[in-house]
């Protein structure tokens, strides 16, 4: 997959040139109001959709899921079973789409292309000593490396939240960059921030624009593995990021909310996010994406629910 | 990969109007019954979203008026002899009637009125229900509000209540007035009647005593009927300045307490290190909730020079995912103009604005064709000599001006005969302490607007009046101190 986003960002090129120039800029950023921010997400997640609107946006959050099985436990016939499921998730109505991607440890990366393969259905990896990030860079790059060696296409990097809470922002820019070039012109970069350990909102935006800067193709909110993942407000910030850096430089970023997203109706929240704040050239899964494992079965069901009247139950739905 | 993706279509999602069971024809609520007016006068109630006519309601005379003020005049005599805390009973129980009916009331008020279904469900009818509660509270602690021991209530409270928030301001005249000992003759606009109707239904349920509330409908001229009363010891009224002026021409003289909730011309200032994001929202809900029909609305827009295009960018942008339309839809932002007349006023003062040299902007929009409907307009390039920057536009109209510092806002915030609400954005705290000491409102919000809670005090300074709804100030009106 080819990506527009260049690996640096002319327009705001000399922003990254030393640690102040950069430190300036992103302190220069407009301050996030929490409360305000947490009140628009709670106003738009009043928003109803149903019918035709429903429909549509259960297919659309479908097609959107990365299926994701992060386990120490994760063997061969898991991630099969993971591949399976992304292409036809939905064994008994061959209408509903597949997911956008299957995402995997980069020692899965091969079966999980094996098993999705003819399907257009993406393998993701979560590669650079996830979730921690904490080993040196040399090991993150020979992690990429023999991700994207195997096929995948897309890296789900973490940032090394110890040197941004430290200031450092420009140790995180240039790691950014670098596995940016590991991953060559084949991968799309997912840049996660683990928002919930970033903690402010300032901080979110900042690092948002910090990934952007650093040729991210997509950003992200969270490993899934703390105890603060995507929330609503942190999602509407990042739209709201990509929007502007839009605006600004021309160049799209995608966005990702990952974690703790389990029921259609959350889904739909997220999906009336991206539509009232970036817009509608979001809603589409090369630019949006769920990171999610269970969440998909509750849209399935949904999905069942919308077509016969009727809600089938979790033993209608397959397990893995 | 790329594909043509189709547009996000929210279904329309109309609230039920099943719930709500609207009569024919309605009476005034004098003496804890329903009667015909005197003369038998009737006035029709129409829907402003669609003109259609909801229900017939009695127009009170001068006769009308005097026996309701009588009624008032009579359960006084027991209502302020209760204990406090009896009192409260009535009070908590109205105010859970109010939530167990909420939707009703919702819905009903969007039908009367034409406001989005999400603000009354989500604003208006928690507010009321929080209004009751709160007084209810005071109701057995009077000694301790800081007027002395044991103050007295003032006897019968003559209420004028306005059109934009009908169920909101009655309960924020009804609730302090009741807790303190008063009982009360209420006037509600002559465009919104039903839902004060319903409230004295719901007073009935509640067993309230008869007499204690009094119901009058009808157009202006009941309610100077009812401020003219001798009968009357206190006149509280919500509305126009023009009409705040002729009541206090009225009263003058007179032993009657009077407080006055009149027009406004809110300043909204956003300086130039403002949470921007927030801040275009904070303008939307300042500017455009209620259709901008909204005493204390921030209808000025005042934004520091440096961040004036960037601002009004990213507001026209945010305009444009405005929905209008069908109240009842639980989607719609906007909704209708409460009046033909309302209608005409708003369009009259923006062609001024226009012709006066504006620049007037509005997102695409389509309006509904029957009802009255204003799409959310701004206007660029407005100055303090601008009609639109001075009179009270009371409809979704934004002026937006700039300053340069800190001083030219306050001085131009501070520059027009108003001085109800104002708001500041920034992230600097101690700019929001310091503009907000100088500024000449009486409310000041920092980094949010139209934000309502019954514990905070809330009314005017200069032309936008005088007295304090809401909080333990509110008791004062009512108490004879």
């Amino acid at each position: 997959m080819s990506t527009n986003a260049p690996t640096a960002v002319h327009a705001l090129s000399d922003v990254a040139a030393s640690d102040s120039t950069l430190r300036r800029f992103l302190h220069g950023l407009p301050g996030v109001d929490a409360v305000g921010l947490e009140a628009r997400a709670a106003s738009l997640g009043t928003r109803s959709i149903k019918t035709t609107a429903k429909a549509y946006a259960l297919d659309l959050a479908i097609s959107m899921v990365d299926l994701t099985t992060l386990e120490g436990a994760d063997t061969p016939g898991k991630v099969r079973a993971l591949g399976a499921k992304a292409v036809r998730p939905d064994p008994t109505d061959r209408t509903a789409p597949s997911t956008a991607a299957v995402c995997v440890y980069p020692d899965m990366v091969a079966t999980a292309k094996e098993a999705v393969a003819g399907s257009g259905v993406k393998v993701a990896s979560v590669a650079t000593a996830f979730p921690a990030g904490r080993a040196p860079l040399s090991v993150k790059l020979a992690d990429v490396r023999e991700a994207v060696a195997a096929g995948a296409d897309e890296i789900d990097m973490v940032i090394d939240r110890g040197a941004f809470l430290a200031g450092n922002y420009r140790k995180v820019y240039d790691e950014i960059v670098a596995v940016k070039e590991a991953c060559g012109t084949s991968a799309r970069l997912k840049v996660i921030f683990e928002t919930g350990e970033l903690s402010t909102y300032d901080n979110i935006r900042r690092a948002s624009w910090l990934g952007m800067l650093a040729g991210a193709d997509f950003i992200k909110t969270s490993t899934g593995k703390v105890a603060v993942n995507a929330t609503p407000a942190n999602t509407l910030l990042m739209l709201e990021a990509v929007r502007d850096f839009r605006a600004q430089t021309g160049v799209q970023v995608g966005v990702k909310p990952a974690g703790g997203i389990r029921t259609a109706k959350d889904a739909i929240k997220f999906l009336v996010l991206v539509n009232e704040t970036a817009g509608q050239d979001w809603l589409d899964n090369h630019w949006f994406r769920f990171g999610a494992s269970s969440l998909l079965n509750d849209l399935l069901m949904q999905r069942q629910k919308l077509a016969t009247g009727r809600y089938s139950g979790p033993d209608y739905v397959t397990v893995d | 990969m790329e594909k043509q993706t189709p547009v996000f279509e929210y279904a329309p999602a109309p609230e039920s109007r099943a719930v709500v069971d609207i009569a024919p024809s309605y009476g005034l609520f004098i003496d804890g019954e329903f009667a015909e007016a005197a003369d038998g006068k009737v006035f029709k109630t129409v829907s402003p979203s669609t003109e259609e006519v909801l229900s017939e309601v009695a127009e009170a005379g001068e006769a009308d008026v005097d026996r309701a003020v009588r009624a008032a005049r009579k359960a006084f005599e027991t209502w302020s002899a209760l204990p406090g805390s009896e009192r409260a009973k009535y009070l908590f129980r109205i105010a859970r009637i109010i939530q167990e009916r909420s939707r009703e009331l919702a819905v009903l008020e969007t039908l009367d009125n034409g406001k989005p279904i999400r603000e009354t469900r989500d604003a208006d009818l928690p507010l009321v229900a929080a209004h009751f509660f709160y007084y209810a509270g005071w109701a057995d602690k009077l000694d301790h509000a800081g007027f002395g021991a044991n103050p007295r209530p003032l006897g019968v409270a003559g209420q004028v209540i306005p059109w934009n928030f009908p169920l909101l301001m009655l309960a924020w005249k009804i609730a302090p007035a009741l807790a303190t000992g008063n009982t009360v003759v209420l006037k509600p606009a002559e465009t919104t009647p039903l839902s004060a109707l319903f409230f004295a239904d719901i007073c009935r349920q509640a067993g309230l005593p008869r007499g204690v509330v009094n119901i009058v409908t009808g157009d202006g001229r009941a309610g100077a009927a009812l401020v003219a009363h001798p009968g009357v010891d206190k006149v509280a009224f919500t509305g126009s300045t023009a009409v705040g002026k002729e009541i206090a021409r009225t009263v003058a003289g007179t032993r009657k307490k009077l407080t006055l909730e009149l027009g406004g011309k809110g300043a909204n200032i956003v300086f130039d290190d403002a949470p921007i994001d927030q801040a275009v929202e904070g303008i939307v809900s300042g500017i455009f909730f209620n259709q901008g029909q909204v005493c204390c609305a921030g209808s000025r827009l005042l934004v520091q020079e440096s961040i004036h295009d960037e601002l009004l960018d990213s507001l026209k942008r945010r305009l444009s995912t405005l929905r209008l339309g069908d109240p009842l839809d639980k989607n719609t932002d906007i909704g209708a103009i409460n009046s033909a007349e309302q209608l005409a006023r708003i369009t009259a003062l923006a062609d001024q604005g226009e012709a006066e040299g504006a620049e007037r902007w509005s997102p695409a929009c389509e309006l509904p064709q029957n009802g009255f409907w204003f799409a959310p307009t701004l206007f660029t390039n407005v100055t303090q000599a601008h009609t639109i920057a001075r009179d009270e536009i009371f409809g979704p109209v934004l002026s937006v001006l700039t300053f340069r510092t800190p001083d030219e806002a306050v001085a131009k915030a501070n520059n027009t005969p108003y001085g109800l609400s104002a708001g500041i954005w920034t992230e600097k705290g101690s700019r929001i302490l310091a503009v907000a000491n100088k500024l000449r409102a009486g409310v000041v919000w920092s980094n949010t607007f139209n934000k309502f809670d019954p514990t905070s005090p809330f009314g005017g300074y200069k032309e936008s009046g005088f007295g304090r709804e809401g909080g333990r100030h509110g008791l004062e009106a009512y108490l004879d101190v």
